[in-house]
């Protein structure tokens, strides 16, 4: 591999590596909004029932 | 509610498909450059990312425009949304820009690269947007001040463009021009706007996330104060 | 005279006697530019050529202008006078209109003690410096005016200033520079007066919507 295949390779790298990363922040987000919305659920429940 | 969904799915299929193909085609099948070789691929990723940053502080000041002559604060969402994709694809822009000075002539960073810093330029100043809307109190004095801010970014890109083209002329001598006067063969052309189409796509799909995330926090936020 | 013009002219007139009788502002920035030269001149090697020292009169400039803007609304809005002016029945672009007049008396002054201390320090000034100078502060204050005036209402007031200011101000740098240095002067002046043209248009139509509640 010459250093210039080397290179070009890095930034398509840094460019899937980019989508990647907004995925996990995207993942982590959802995690988040699942357990807000669970809570505010159990909320909505109780205020039914008590 | 499932009809945006089908079009974030359309899109990220499109993306998908695009990207793949143009990626494909710009590696194997476009021809080799002939002043730069093999390094000149960058340019298949990097332009179409760096020409998506600007289309995005644009779609930003286009929906500031909105909010400042309607009011109505759902723009200020979807011009914050665009200006935050725009910045994050403008840091793509700078690294793989860098990696293109690196293999081109041997230096991560070259003042002489006027695209390069020109980008750094909008970078900075997109940058202090975000300063600028985390230190003031949520409210329509928030949205009206950061959308009047994403409307300079439009005006500060023609006009950095300008200063940084003059000032090749006489500060920094330009000995490095790939990006204007070369004619570029069909197969090249072909292949970067597959790529080009691609980035969009893409982009465009991350918009609708992410701006579907934001609205969902600020609908939970209401529930919640609604429920409490 | 029309209205508007008056309302300017009063409101600008306000701003540098109120300076004038609190002398908040001016004696800092002459002070700031003329210590910042000084330091400057150590901040370079011996040997450094003639064209650094244009380009550090420029950063001194640049930074005294900021020096001014942080106090620029600092009146207004230690005494709650910002929301009395936006209700007071006058056009609010010449309440901007009057900050980027007082932004350039201060601006002026403080250069007329900081150009004759350059050409002291360093070397002597051209009338391309001067000339650039002058339309740099037209910028400078144009858009100087409307960051300060999200930045007061901000809460974190003076430390976002610079943060706004600056990359704005790049251009107005760029010009300066290749104006006092280039064989070719005008086309950077030409520049610098299209950037004054521009950003002072789109402030003056868009600093209504920084200012009303």
């Amino acid at each position: 591999m010459t250093s210039a295949e080397k290179y070009v390779l890095a930034a398509y790298l840094v460019f899937l590596a980019a989508v990647l990363a907004y995925l996990v922040i995207i993942a982590l987000k959802v995690g988040r909004l699942e357990q807000e919305l669970g809570d505010l659920v159990r909320l909505a429940r109780e205020r039914r029932d008590g | 509610m499932s009809s945006p969904n089908r079009a974030a799915a359309a899109l990220a299929i499109a993306a998908a498909g695009l990207l793949v193909g143009g990626v494909a085609l710009a590696i194997f099948w476009a021809p080799e450059d002939v002043d730069q070789g093999f390094s000149q691929k960058i340019f298949f990723i990097h332009v179409p990312v760096a020409l998506t940053a600007y289309a995005f502080f644009g779609f930003g000041a286009w929906k500031a425009l909105r909010l400042l002559s309607t009011r109505n604060s759902r723009y200020d969402l979807e011009s914050y949304t665009a200006v935050h994709m725009g910045v994050i694809f403008g840091l793509l822009t700078l690294v793989t820009g860098s990696i293109w000075a690196k293999t081109s002539w041997g230096q991560w960073w070259s003042w002489g690269e006027r695209q390069l810093v020109l980008f750094l330029i909008v970078f900075l100043f997109y940058s202090a947007y975000f300063m600028l809307r985390y230190s003031t109190d949520p409210g329509p004095r928030r949205e009206r001040n950061s959308a009047v801010f994403a409307l300079f970014g439009v005006a500060l890109i023609p006009v950095s463009f300008l200063a940084v083209r003059i000032a090749g002329t006489i500060l920094h001598p330009t000995v490095f021009t790939h990006d204007d006067g070369v004619a570029m063969p069909w197969e090249m052309f072909l292949a970067f706007c597959i790529c080009l189409g691609g980035v969009l796509a893409l982009a465009a799909t991350f918009y609708r996330v992410e701006l579907a995330g934001k609205r969902i926090d600020e609908s939970l936020k209401e529930l919640r104060e609604q429920l409490a | 005279m029309s209205a508007y013009a008056v309302d300017v002219a009063t409101l600008a007139r306000k701003d540098v006697l109120l300076e004038l009788r609190s002398r908040d502002t001016l004696p800092a920035m002459l002070l700031f530019v003329v210590s910042a030269l000084v330091v400057f001149h150590f901040a370079l090697p011996a040997d450094a050529s003639d064209r650094a020292e244009i380009g550090l009169f420029w950063i001194a400039l640049i930074f005294t202008a900021l020096l001014g803007l942080t106090r620029a609304f600092a009146a207004e809005r230690d005494q709650g006078l910002l929301d009395g002016l936006v209700l007071a029945p006058v056009d609010r672009s010449a309440i901007w209109a009057a900050k980027v007049i007082s932004v350039v008396v201060f601006l002026a002054l403080a250069e007329a003690v900081a150009l004759p201390a350059y050409a002291l320090f360093f070397q002597p000034v051209g009338w391309q410096l001067v000339a650039a100078v002058a339309l740099a502060d037209v910028g400078i204050a144009s858009i100087g005016a409307l960051v300060a005036a999200m930045a007061v209402a901000s809460r974190s007031r003076e430390l976002l200033l610079p943060l706004l200011f600056l990359p704005l101000a790049i251009p107005v740098v760029i010009g300066g520079v290749g104006a006092s240095v280039s064989e070719n002067p005008a086309s950077f002046l030409g520049f610098l007066g299209l950037y004054d043209a521009v950003f002072a248009i789109l402030a003056w139509a868009s600093f209504e919507y920084v200012v009303t509640e």
